[in-house]
């Protein structure tokens, strides 16, 4: 078993046969990859060592203290946070081989073509089709919400191979390659005046069936790692005290005295209070993970900051007064990623319009919460041992 | 606890806020004490018996000895002494199991005086001198549990600077005035009495039996936690102790009931959203469960998240306590102004998605919702707790 002191001892060498400050960026990346540093949890030759998943922080603090170059994973977080847990789940040795590497070091950007204009909430409504023709399928759809698509090499595809079974099961997943000439890539500016999102059309998109993750009709269940890694990357973080969107709220007040009002001041509080129980909410959260008794917290937790980031901002723009009044940009922008306390407090109150609706609305989630924290009875299914093409749409 | 501002916020500290394996194993002892010896219908009728607490369920000198329950969470479990040290008959425990009792207790709502008598009476006399043969003796007896005492304060007293003391202390020690809505002071032996002598504040020990001594009960909108007017005319009071020393005793008690009823609030919290989703999961109206239906659910779940939110902070606070964090002021004010809404939430919805029989005497809900609604008043309310933490955290008023 790999311990902490043979991977200080590893990241040594590393370090020693790469010096960070002589070795090209990319070049120590695909160095670190091959030593097994990357993602130590990993398997052996795929960038990790077998290793616990915990023991990552031992190697990126040695890292860090040398100054050896990052992978920016706030750029390329679709690949590592959702397809490398999914291809390594589920793909060939092949498809391991060829894409982890490039995916880890940035060289190649992934995206996510789930979400369609008529499935969101209900994404197993999904109508891209794709159709087998030879070793291939061509795939013809519209695909929505697709942030880092114009910078993206390849996506993680689900879409419809079977209309004659239930939604469930008639899906297949695959790695759809973002250069095909098929691949029409668009801007979807929204209400904050910028495009961090894109529309993707699929016309007569070719993907070799080397390229299909898990069996036909298996895209569901592969699907669902995927989601559920998106969740484990939430709570992870250590949030100190006021930070976030109250501890700018909270900058404000102090500093703006001439605006405050006793209604503010009362509305303030109560915002700190859930803030900071909210914070310690994450914090419980995180203390099960480490001691490996993960609690249902965490499908709460979204809940509870989408709700706080839209009242936190709500009222910073009120307390803001003629300057609650202004913009600071509404020109159409592409940004690389998404900071959520970034420019001010309009921007702040418009993007957490968002917060409650991406990645599952605040009322699906609370479906999860009734009906698998607290075992509730499900609500009647009507659509569930239907065909899909013959769902009402 | 003084109201200076900082400039920048106190850094948080580093809680555990999770529960250990003594402390799991306590909680079984206390759960299954409560279910065999108080279920909710044992709690409706021992309430109704004109006692403060019945014979045969709470503490009361009113049937004369000390009643079976509280003999048995007192003693046999030993969860009396949780807070006194072990060389003064305790179990030299901390604030962190005490509130893992006190979620039981909320859990049951179970009428005992454990709040009054084992966390704000102790605490008071921890604060005073324990090589003081007579702070000694005290805190041994309420350890043993055979002793139940209580703090004369009005349970609506918030920490953070309790108001003058209502009670003069002539030289001779004698003790004359009046101290309204006591908890538990109709069942307590032993009354704890902050007063003022001509050398300032000084806390008292009275004999509830001694002369001079009358509790005058108040009809009680939580009928699980007796309230009594207490005068004293003269009553003899021994010296515990005077000054600073005397009110940061009772400030601190005051501090750490506070903290801890936070816990008593997720417990209740706690059945009343459990029972809420057993009633609707079961009662079936239009052809389905209702608790299928999203207008439902939706609000218990909101409700879960809220009571799991309200578990963080809880154990923050008792960990802050028992750790003596400097942080326990911010702590315990996040949790009162945090857990008492949730609790009063939780009892409002639980009587209200129960329907027609959420409304009856005959169910339980009713228990809750006045024990949810006078903790809320309990030892300062939320927005009282705000106002200290606007203070605490440099968020000052206008």
């Amino acid at each position: 078993m790999t311990d902490a002191a043979d991977l200080r001892r590893r990241t040594a060498d590393l370090l020693a046969a790469h010096p960070p400050a002589t070795t090209d960026r990319l070049d120590f990346l695909r160095a670190r990859f091959d030593a097994g540093l990357a993602w130590v949890h990993f398997p052996e030759g795929l960038g990790g060592l077998d290793a616990p998943r915990s023991l990552q922080a031992v190697v990126d603090a040695e890292l860090a203290a040398a100054g050896a170059p990052g992978n920016d994973p706030g750029r390329i977080g679709i690949g590592l946070g959702m397809a490398a847990p999914t291809i390594l789940r589920f793909g060939t040795d092949e498809q391991k081989q060829r894409f982890l590497r490039p995916l880890w070091t940035g060289e190649e950007v992934w995206c996510q073509l789930f979400s369609e204009p008529g499935a969101g909430s209900d994404l197993a409504a999904l109508a891209t089709r794709a159709v087998r023709d030879g070793e291939d399928w061509v795939v013809d759809g519209q695909k929505v919400w697709t942030s880092s698509a114009h910078l993206a090499r390849w996506a993680i595809l689900i879409a419809r191979t079977d209309p004659d079974l239930p939604k469930h099961r008639g899906i297949t997943y695959f790695v759809c390659d973002m250069t095909d000439p098929g691949v029409e890539v668009r801007p979807l500016r929204q209400i904050t005046g910028e495009a961090e999102f894109n529309e993707v059309f699929l016309t007569g998109v070719r993907i070799p069936d080397a390229h299909r993750l898990g069996e036909v009709g298996e895209g569901w269940k592969v699907a669902q790692t995927t989601l559920m890694n998106e969740r484990v990357a939430i709570g992870g973080n250590r949030i100190p005290r006021e930070g976030g969107m109250i501890g700018v709220a909270a900058a404000d007040w102090r500093a703006r005295p001439e605006l405050r009002t006793h209604d503010l001041h009362q509305r303030l509080l109560t915002l700190w209070v859930d803030a900071e129980v909210a914070r310690l909410t994450g914090e419980r959260l995180r203390q099960q993970l480490t001691k490996g008794q993960p609690g249902p917290e965490g499908s709460g937790m979204k809940l509870a900051f989408a709700r706080l980031a839209q009242d936190i901002s709500g009222w910073e723009v009120e307390f803001l007064a003629e300057d609650g009044l202004t913009y600071d940009d509404w020109t159409m922008r592409r940004p690389d990623g998404v900071d959520f306390t970034g420019r001010e407090a309009g921007y702040r109150y418009l993007r957490a319009k968002g917060n409650s609706i991406e990645g599952g609305t605040s009322e699906v989630l609370l479906n999860i919460v009734a009906e698998r924290v607290l075992g509730l009875p499900p609500e009647p299914r009507t659509d569930k041992d239907v065909a899909w093409k013959d769902l009402p749409r | 606890m003084t109201t200076e501002t900082r400039s920048t916020p106190t850094p948080a500290p580093d809680p555990d806020l999770l529960y250990s394996e003594d402390e799991e194993a306590l909680r079984d002892a206390v759960r299954a004490l409560l279910t065999d010896r108080s279920d909710p219908a044992t709690v409706l009728a021992a309430v109704e018996s004109d006692v403060p607490y019945s014979p045969t369920l709470g503490s009361a000198r009113a049937g004369g000895a000390p009643s079976a329950l509280w003999r048995s969470l007192a003693t046999e479990i030993g969860t009396a002494g949780l807070l006194v040290p072990e060389k003064l008959g305790g179990a030299g425990a901390s604030t962190r199991e005490t509130a893992v009792v006190l979620e039981e207790l909320g859990r049951a709502v179970a009428p005992v005086p454990y709040l009054t008598s084992a966390v704000l009476a102790v605490t008071a006399l921890l604060g005073c001198d324990h090589e003081d043969a007579e702070v000694a003796g005290a805190l041994t007896a309420l350890a043993a549990g055979t002793t139940v005492g209580a703090l004369a304060v009005p349970l609506t007293t918030a920490p953070g600077g309790p108001p003058e003391p209502t009670v003069r202390a002539a030289a001779d020690g004698t003790l004359t005035g009046r101290v309204t809505s006591v908890a538990d002071a109709a069942a307590a032996d032993l009354l704890l009495v902050p007063a003022q002598g001509s050398d300032g504040p000084a806390l008292f020990a009275v004999e509830a039996a001694a002369d001079g001594v009358r509790t005058e009960r108040v009809t009680p909108l939580d009928l699980t936690r007796p309230l009594a007017h207490l005068t004293l005319d003269g009553a003899r009071g021994r010296l515990l102790a005077t000054g600073d020393r005397a009110r940061e005793a009772v400030d601190r008690a005051l501090l750490t009931g506070a903290g801890l009823l936070a816990s008593e609030q997720l417990g209740v919290a706690e059945w009343c959203l459990a029972e809420t989703v057993r009633h609707t999961a079961e009662r079936t109206q239009f052809g389905r469960p209702i608790g299928s239906f999203q207008a439902l659910k939706h609000r218990m779940a909101a409700l879960w998240l809220e009571v799991a939110s309200a578990r963080a902070a809880a154990r923050n606070a008792a960990d802050a306590l028992a750790t003596g964090s400097p942080d326990a002021p911010v702590a315990v004010a996040v949790a009162q102004a945090y857990c008492a809404p949730v609790a009063v939430r939780a009892a409002e919805e639980c009587v209200q998605l129960h329907g027609g029989i959420g409304m009856t005497w005959e169910h339980p809900a009713h228990l809750y919702l006045k024990r949810a609604k006078a903790d809320e008043l309990t030892l300062g309310t939320p927005g009282r707790h705000r106002e200290t933490l606007a203070g605490l955290v440099d968020l000052g008023a206008p």
